[in-house]
């Protein structure tokens, strides 16, 4: 039987993976259409890795990849202080009415689907330029339209660790001598980083994969790299395209390792300290 | 003291409430305001004729089947994957779900081409299989055997294979977190109480997991009945479902009645499937979603 779930969960992460080997062997392919796959790279002037350095070259992607970068970072860094605000406010607050109209609303963006959060977004924005006459959409936009859908996620990852986190915490903290601000920023905060963290995290990530929201609000003055592939993939998709994603999916493997480092060791940390002063007391 | 309290937390509340009301609130309104205009702005009833044409009901049933048949099919092969996992042991574990995710972090984008890069008919597979007849005909008895390519494009089969593939991990993640949570004495009763391992399973381990499985089909049915780039780009554009219709009326006709009125009644279908689906589940399954 263990032998049986082994062989299969084995057969799923193939299958999972498949496309995305396609995705690699293409990036390296001999030829310029996606349309066969070869890699007798004497037939046609292309080189082993061409498309890489095509990439690299031509510069066209570059710009759509730091731009998806910036906006996903900042992103992530607004979503995660009005997240983090956000829900201790809710969790803290006692009018169980109040808290329930606005957790609904936030998770709206979480359970509509993703082309109505961005058509609708679209139609405020086209709506408020046409009434003032100027502006268009681009990156700022993009953004307000980002941290929108990314706050319910980011709410959501940090309410459970505040489930979690002892009552008694703040006061003790005020016993000793904190303000309610040094509590909250010297006593609690450092309790609730893993879950802050992993919202950031996880905000940078949606952000960064966003396609759907983003051609609704986005302008031609920012491209991020989802719409940059997307309208090239129309026309039809060069193997330079592929390239880029394989060097996106190594770039954000780096990120996930690095974050999942720094989050282990920072509840390492968090664990051998409570350790510590309990064994003071 | 407790009201000073609530108003301390509701003032921490405002700039989040305000920024939900103007960016959440107010465009549903004005998909709202669209849905029951026309183009020049006067109230009308007359978007709703266009969604009772023929094409638009066919186009509803289409992606409504396509969504159930690839939330079904998620389902019956995310459960057992889930069950894997949620056995291995914890130290592992964080890896094994990990590896789940990490085909999400490719551009969906570029793993619904990969997918037709490899069902197109001069795709992978169609090259494989050529080449697979050809040594065949080195045999004699099937030297006359010929190759012509098998056509994926456009059936239905590849749409929902596209859908399953492209969301699958969102099934098998809720079905782990609840499976992990469920605890190991539960099953060890049921065996202690008679139970085989299907009827323990059937009584105990789904019962229980539940909440997952309804967090599950929501992420999965939910996305993939208004997807519009999954069906364009695995059918060659022959195939439309209601994205492709809400797409095209904003993004290429300019027409945001039809397509405000489109998303309002995909709103509501999807608003009532949920409602549906979370009577079947606890109301734990809130917090389990993503």
């Amino acid at each position: 039987m263990k032998k049986l779930g082994r062989f299969y969960a084995g057969l799923m992460y193939l299958l999972l993976y498949a496309p995305i080997l396609v995705m690699v062997l293409y990036s390296f392919n001999a030829k310029k259409s996606t349309s066969t796959l070869s890699f007798s790279y004497g037939a046609e002037k292309y080189t082993f890795g061409h498309w890489y350095r095509e990439v690299f070259a031509s510069g066209g992607a570059l710009i759509p990849l730091r731009n998806s970068l910036i906006l996903a970072l900042l992103t992530a860094f607004i979503s995660m202080v009005m997240g983090t605000l956000a829900a201790y406010a809710l969790y803290k607050l006692r009018l169980k009415y109040v808290k329930r109209v606005i957790t609904s609303v936030t998770n709206i963006p979480m359970m509509n689907p993703d082309i109505v959060t961005g058509l609708s977004m679209m139609l405020l924005f086209a709506t408020t330029f046409y009434v003032m006459g100027a502006g268009g959409t681009g990156f700022a936009t993009l953004l307000i339209a980002h941290v929108t859908f990314c706050l319910p996620y980011v709410i959501l990852s940090i309410m459970p660790r505040l489930r979690q986190m002892d009552k008694n915490l703040p006061e003790a903290a005020m016993d000793l001598g904190c303000t309610p601000i040094q509590s909250f920023f010297m006593v609690q905060l450092p309790f609730l980083a893993p879950a802050v963290l992993s919202g950031f995290v996880m905000a940078f990530t949606l952000s960064l994969d966003d396609y759907v929201v983003s051609l609704f609000t986005s302008g031609p003055s920012f491209e991020t790299l989802p719409i940059y592939v997307y309208n090239m993939a129309r026309r039809s998709v060069p193997p330079s395209i592929y390239a880029i994603s394989t060097l996106f999916l190594v770039l954000v493997l780096g990120l996930l390792i690095l974050s999942n480092t720094m989050q282990s060791r920072l509840e390492k940390k968090i664990s051998s300290h409570s350790e510590r002063t309990q064994k003071n007391q | 003291m407790n009201k000073n309290r609530n108003a301390k937390y509701m003032s921490m509340l405002s700039l989040h409430s305000v920024w939900c009301v103007i960016f959440i609130v107010v465009p549903l309104l004005f998909v709202l305001y669209y849905t029951f205009t026309d183009e020049q702005g006067h109230l009308t009833m007359g978007n709703f004729l266009y969604l009772g044409t023929p094409e638009i009901l066919k186009c509803f049933g289409i992606s409504i089947a396509y969504a159930l048949a690839a939330t079904v099919v998620c389902l019956l092969l995310a459960y057992p994957l889930a069950m894997v996992i949620a056995n291995i042991p914890a130290k592992n574990r964080s890896l094994a779900t990990l590896l789940v995710m990490l085909p999400m972090w490719v551009s969906f984008i570029i793993r619904t081409y990969t997918l037709k890069n490899l069902f197109n008919d001069n795709g992978i597979i169609n090259q494989l299989l050529e080449a697979f007849v050809g040594l065949l005909k080195n045999i004699p008895a099937f030297s006359s055997m010929d190759f012509t390519p098998i056509r994926f494009i456009g059936t239905s089969g590849l749409i929902i294979l596209g859908m399953v593939y492209d969301f699958f991990p969102y099934m098998v993640m809720p079905i782990v977190n609840v499976l992990t949570g469920i605890d190991p004495r539960l099953h060890e009763a049921a065996y202690d109480l008679g139970c085989t391992p299907w009827t323990g399973f059937l009584r105990v381990t789904l019962p229980l997991s539940r909440s997952g499985i309804v967090s599950g089909i929501t992420m999965v049915f939910v996305p993939a009945v208004s997807t519009f780039y999954i069906s364009s780009t695995l059918s060659g554009g022959l195939v439309s479902l209601v994205g492709d219709k809400i797409e095209a009326a904003f993004l290429t006709e300019g027409n945001f009645n039809r397509g405000s009125a489109l998303s309002f009644v995909l709103m509501i279908l999807i608003l009532l499937s949920l409602f549906v689906m979370n009577r079947f589940g606890d109301k734990e399954s809130e917090e389990l979603a993503p």
